[in-house]
């Protein structure tokens, strides 16, 4: 057969054997010498780098392990010569790393979000668990307001200046229904009224923050004139929006998403105003594991829907949307996390008006939560970008209206092939959570680094454990994080899949 | 000026199915179709040739605005293209596109790329929708295909989902962008076949092709185009007999050995 090439004509009578492959490519002994000792260079390399990994490796498992002092009361046990970590100490601190100044009497509370979090999040993230839908619901609608009401104690005082707000801005929308329901020139014109009512109501209100009576209203029955005009002119432009809807299908659609809307937030201030008895804790006496999470969760869960519309409106047609965008991406990822957090901490008060105040733990979560929308926008663009032209055109080709071929055709795809980039991120920034420390939020590090200094466990030893503890912590969010992003590429790939 | 139609394949009505009059189209500076006059008949198969360049697929793709035009008037199916978004949506739910490298959505499954337009635009049940889909790629021949992935299938395979994925929004007029060209030869003939089939059903075809077998088999008309102009356009025998135009002729003399 070995002649074959060289003579001009030849036919083939017998099929070549098929063979197993040569022993350097299979078993342990073939993977070690074609991996590790493939030249004599590369196997110097192997073992100087074992060698070295060999000797860390020791290292942190003597001072963590075999050197460590792990009973004890006080810094007597940890002060001896050659002594490693001090567990004692952690273990007595351990509570405060995980809730921080929380009332240690209401600590359960955080314990059943903890575990409700962790009950819904699970199934969720198993592609073999059913109800999908139904788990989505809990986890993005329900669990926040369990939790909000949990960790906080619930009954806010809402006003009826909140009511009021809340009135208005739904009206506000149902100016704009038929434009949603009819297209924008059609909308435009079947609730011309409206749109021009609504339009005087946004006057007064400024109206009325010009001639100085900077708040809406004070109380229960003492409006400011320009928030009562304003509320009854955009009320009624809203209604005359709404009656336009009737009589049509793309109208009922419209409306009922408007009722569902406008039903989940009426829900929402009545059930955040309700008392269920629990003792208030204010934000500021949480800390530890529970506000990195908080803070870390908030800026995930809000930066990927924030992030993708605005990778959208950078790519969009539309002038205003895109440059809309164009310039929030640009001004967030301009500026580092501290000097946002700074701003919302120190400057964004002295914009606001006298008296409207709100939590800094909720102004972190607001500055946090835009920073990294502006991050995702653009990691998101990056699988944009890799879609080719003709999946677009394809979709539209068949009929399919923007946001359809953006969310069953396009983005799909995009954010299976950003899979990396948006964990990437979401790890940047669940670290970067421990910057909230600059503000004055208590959040794991900040507080592994000021139980540290405590005089009763004074030793060489007990800032290292304390950051070794708070590495460790971070170390198992963020190494679960990547793993289950490489699960997910795994199982979303198609291309190859037999 | 309907050319007569073929003995063997269906009549041709005499209402219009697209009417393109004067239509000019720039990118950018480029004058890249000039002065089109075009009337396609309800079951008329129509198939465009020319050099690339010439401008037969930005044509075909205007008349379901992927590309937009700026001068001059195309009524689909009684529909004026103008930016109307609700106007083009009724063109395209009607006009049905096979693209030269298919275009398959490839993160879903071959029976999911058939039934996403029917159940998200017409609205139709999903049971409903699957059953249709199944219908069509039996017509296609490839019904044991549906579960798998489109990157799992050969080109030719992937066409013939691409065409039955259109069939499935009832269109009434298809256009086929070059839809053999990305095929390798022994491809070539399946996907040409289920074209015929499809010819010899009625539906009307616009199709952009150097296939001149298939333009002598089964189009009523054959059109021309070199630099963004209709240069010449006939019925298929006296178009390859006896073309008038030079630019025809020296066409012709390259692509027919």
């Amino acid at each position: 057969m070995a002649n074959s090439s060289n003579t001009l004509a030849y036919v083939r009578n017998e099929e070549a054997p098929l063979l197993p492959p040569p022993p350097s490519m299979a078993g342990v002994q073939g993977w070690i010498l074609a991996n590790l000792f493939p030249s004599v260079g590369q196997g110097i390399v192997s073992i100087v780098a074992g060698a070295i990994l060999l000797w860390v490796g020791w290292g942190i498992l003597d001072w963590a392990i075999f050197s460590a002092v792990w009973t004890g009361e006080n810094r007597e046990a940890c002060v001896g010569e050659g002594a490693g970590a001090c567990w004692p100490f952690a273990q007595s601190r351990f509570a405060q790393w995980i809730y921080g100044f929380y009332p240690i009497d209401q600590r359960w509370r955080v314990n059943i979000c903890f575990i409700l979090g962790a009950a819904a999040l699970v199934p969720m993230l198993m592609p073999s668990m059913p109800y999908k839908k139904w788990n989505a619901i809990f986890l993005l609608l329900v669990y926040p307001l369990i939790t909000l009401i949990l960790l906080t104690g619930g009954n806010f005082s809402i006003s009826a200046a909140g009511f009021l707000n809340a009135f208005v801005i739904l009206a506000l929308f149902a100016v704009f229904l038929p434009l949603m329901a009819f297209g924008i020139e059609e909308g435009i014109h079947y609730n011309r009224i409206g749109l021009g009512l609504a339009g005087l109501g946004v006057l007064a209100w400024f109206a009325s923050f010009a001639i100085g009576s900077s708040d809406w209203y004070t109380s229960w029955g003492n409006f400011a004139p320009g928030a009562v005009a304003a509320a009854i002119f955009i009320g009624a432009g809203g209604a005359l929006g709404i009656a336009q809807l009737r009589g049509s299908g793309a109208g009922a659609a419209v409306l009922r998403s408007w009722l569902i809307g406008a039903g989940i937030l009426l829900g929402l201030m009545l059930i955040l105003k309700i008392d269920f008895g629990l003792q208030t804790v204010e934000t500021s006496q949480w800390g530890g594991l529970l506000v990195t999470l908080v803070v870390a969760v908030t800026g995930i869960v809000a930066s990927l829907p924030l992030g993708i519309l605005l990778a959208l409106g950078r790519r969009s047609k539309m002038p205003i949307v895109k440059t809309f965008s164009v310039m929030f991406i640009e001004l967030w990822r301009g500026v580092p996390l501290i000097t946002v957090l700074f701003m919302a901490s120190v400057m964004l008060p002295l914009f606001l008006p006298e008296g409207v105040n709100f939590d800094k733990l909720l102004r972190a979560l607001i500055g946090v939560a835009l920073f990294s929308s502006a991050y995702m926008a653009e990691v998101i663009r990056g699988g944009l970008q890799a879609i080719p032209r003709g999946q677009y055109e394809a979709a539209q080709a068949l009929g399919l209206p923007y946001w359809r071929v953006m969310s069953l055709i396009v983005l799909p795809q995009a954010l299976k092939i950003v899979i990396p980039g948006i964990v990437n991120s979401f790890i940047s920034l669940f670290k970067d959570t421990s910057l909230v420390s600059i503000i004055g939020l208590f959040d794991l590090l900040k507080i592994a680094q000021t139980t540290s200094n405590d005089a009763k466990w004074a030793s060489p030893q007990t800032a290292p454990t304390a950051y070794f503890t708070a590495a460790l912590i971070f170390w198992i969010f963020c190494f679960g994080m990547s793993r289950y992003s490489i699960f997910m590429e795994r199982q979303l790939e198609t291309g190859h899949r037999r | 000026m309907a050319a007569p139609a073929k003995a063997k394949t269906p009549q041709v009505s005499d209402t219009p199915a697209i009417q393109i009059t004067n239509m000019n189209k720039w990118f950018g500076q480029f004058h890249v179709l000039r002065d089109i006059n075009l009337t396609v008949y309800k079951g008329e198969r129509i198939v465009i040739c020319g050099p690339s360049g010439s401008g037969k697929s930005t044509l075909i793709r205007c008349i379901n605005r992927l590309e937009e035009h700026q001068k001059g008037d195309i009524y689909v199916d009684g529909i004026a293209l103008t930016s109307d978004l609700k106007k083009i949506d009724e063109v395209r739910r009607e006009v049905g596109m096979v693209f030269q490298h298919f275009n398959l959505f490839p993160h879903l499954t071959v029976l999911e790329n058939l039934t996403l337009a029917p159940i998200w635009v017409r609205k139709m049940p999903k049971k409903d929708a699957e059953a249709a889909a199944m219908k069509y790629l039996e017509r296609v021949k490839i019904p044991e295909q549906a579960l798998k992935y489109p990157g799992q299938l050969s080109g030719g395979q992937q066409q013939r989902v691409a065409i039955a994925r259109s069939l499935c929004m009832n269109p009434k007029i298809m256009l086929f962008d070059e839809p053999t060209s990305a095929l390798d030869p022994e491809m070539i003939k399946e996907v040409l076949e289920v074209m015929v089939d499809l010819a010899e059903s009625g539906m009307t075809m616009l199709c952009v092709t150097h296939e001149m077998g298939f333009a002598r088999q089964v189009a009523n008309r054959v059109i021309f185009m070199d630099m963004g102009q209709i240069v010449e356009q006939n019925a298929p025998e006296e178009f390859f007999s006896n073309p008038k135009s030079e630019r025809t002729k020296l066409f012709l003399s390259q692509i027919l050995h």
